[in-house]
């Protein structure tokens, strides 16, 4: 194993990591509006909507999302959608992990028990009220696990957005690659800085879930 | 426009799931602090009935009045929504299982509805939820989470929250029968310090002894009918149908 060359590159792989771990928050942030307002259409009321959200759900995990961005990049210009790769890879990823959060938030409304509902409603709150200030506050306490989850999936993915030039650490290993020829290498570094991004991420997900429980 | 006499008014109350039809035709006058059991066996439409009142289960048929005011009105969706959360401040409901939001204080219990529907301010609220409190006995718990509390504990909260609505009709459903039996008592005490404040209540409860000595009248259901209604001592002690008298049979054989 070539450690020196690892010395040597390392700095440029830093870069790379900064431009994954851009990619993970603005994706995160896209991927929770997503979550939020899938599950809301999930949940409505109005059966048009929840049609609408299932129909976001099933279309987003029913397909890899690799294709999706292929879709998004490179089809996108012939109906009109110019984006650069970066741009393309945010908004694919965020939509594409939309469709995951959406099932975890709403998986956490629904195991709220219904008594919780019906006491609020009894009391006289109106059905946002009681969202607002009984279910949801109980249902975010179970969300930050599977949120948690759904991230840690979301940083791997942005490795997909190579496949579309942006480039971050696994884009930057192929480059390395391609001029020193040692693709152990080049890759075991592209994976440590992986490893160090999600363990911090993890344990940042573990101290707001400890922060939030009841008691 | 106030009728004592017609306090809580329900005409012909009819509910169906699918083909199942779970209240047939039911028809009940409450007058103003009157005392209401109702007993049967489970199935028998009781806890729907009681639900029916606040509109928790809606009516296929029939209408629910409160004090001159129907409750289930035929209205537009957010008109509806509009009125029957009005109405539903004017009734108090206390369930099985407690239902306390357990993210929240025994303070923040109380006081959750009454600062968003009334605007209280924090010394008003805190001054109402000690009030409340103080009444089921629970003040020196004021700040306690539900999860710190025994079974009868989060009952009596749950009292005080549905009092600090100051409602005109408290209802009950089943308050003591998800309570160890040594816990009983404390809560039947508290819904016996409301009868003698002389409030309207109608209460679903397997407790015969309690019902006994706290209702004015007794009505005894089974299938989605009445099938016997007086004052308990006439209930209770000289049944007049068969199915009453089986029903208090078993019911009392099956408690000792």
């Amino acid at each position: 194993m070539d450690i020196e060359l690892m010395q040597r590159v390392y700095p440029f792989f830093l870069q790379a990591a900064w431009v994954t771990i851009q990619l993970s928050v603005l994706t995160a942030i896209l991927g929770l509006t997503c979550g939020a307002l899938g599950a809301a259409m999930r949940l409505s009321r109005l059966a048009v909507f929840r049609f609408l959200g299932a129909a976001y759900v099933s279309v987003f995990r029913g397909t890899p999302a690799l294709i999706q961005l292929f879709i998004l990049y490179f089809g996108g210009p012939q109906v009109g959608i110019q984006l650069d790769a970066f741009e393309a890879g945010v908004i694919g990823l965020g939509v594409n992990v939309g469709a995951y959060m959406t099932e975890t938030i709403r998986g956490a409304i629904i195991s709220i028990p219904k008594g919780q509902r019906e006491a609020a409603r009894t009391l006289g709150l109106s059905r946002w009220q009681t969202f607002y200030n009984a279910i949801l506050p109980q249902a975010a306490r179970l969300m930050v696990r599977p949120l948690g989850v759904n991230l840690n999936m979301l940083i791997k993915s942005t490795a997909l957005v190579a496949a579309i030039s942006v480039v971050e650490l696994t884009y930057t290993a192929q480059r390395y690659i391609g001029s020193t020829y040692k693709p152990f290498e080049m890759f075991l570094l592209a994976g440590l800085l992986y490893m160090i991004i999600i363990y911090a991420t993890g344990r940042a997900v573990a101290w707001l879930d400890r922060r939030v429980q009841i008691n | 426009m106030t009728d004592t006499e017609h306090f809580v008014e329900i005409k012909h109350a009819q509910k169906s799931f699918g083909k199942l039809e779970v209240l047939k035709d039911i028809s009940l006058n409450v007058a103003r602090g009157q005392i209401v059991a109702i007993i049967g066996p489970s199935g028998s439409g009781k806890s729907t009935l009681l639900r029916a009142i606040n509109d928790l289960d809606a009516l296929t048929g029939g209408e629910i009045w409160l004090d001159g005011v129907q409750v289930n009105r035929d209205l537009p969706y957010r008109q509806y929504e509009k009125h029957i959360n009005q109405m539903r401040q004017d009734i108090g409901m206390v369930f099985q299982h407690f239902n306390l939001f357990p993210h929240m204080t025994a303070r923040d219990n109380v006081t959750m509805a009454p600062k968003l529907l009334k605007g209280l301010s924090k010394a008003e609220a805190d001054a109402l939820a000690e009030e409340q409190l103080d009444k089921v006995g629970m003040l020196e718990r004021i700040d306690y989470y539900p999860s710190q509390l025994s079974g009868g504990q989060k009952q009596r909260v749950a009292i005080a929250r549905a009092l600090a609505m100051k409602p005109k009709l408290m209802l009950f459903d089943e308050a003591t029968s998800a309570l160890d039996p040594e816990l009983v008592d404390e809560v039947n005490q508290v819904m016996k310090k409301l009868a003698e404040e002389h409030m309207t209540m109608i209460i679903v409860t397997h407790e015969m002894d309690f019902a006994a000595s706290v209702c004015d009248r007794v009505l005894f259901m089974d299938k989605g009918v009445v099938v016997e209604e007086g004052p308990p001592s006439v209930v209770f002690k000289n049944p007049t149908k068969d199915r009453t008298r089986e029903f208090l049979r078993k019911h009392l054989a099956g408690a000792k």
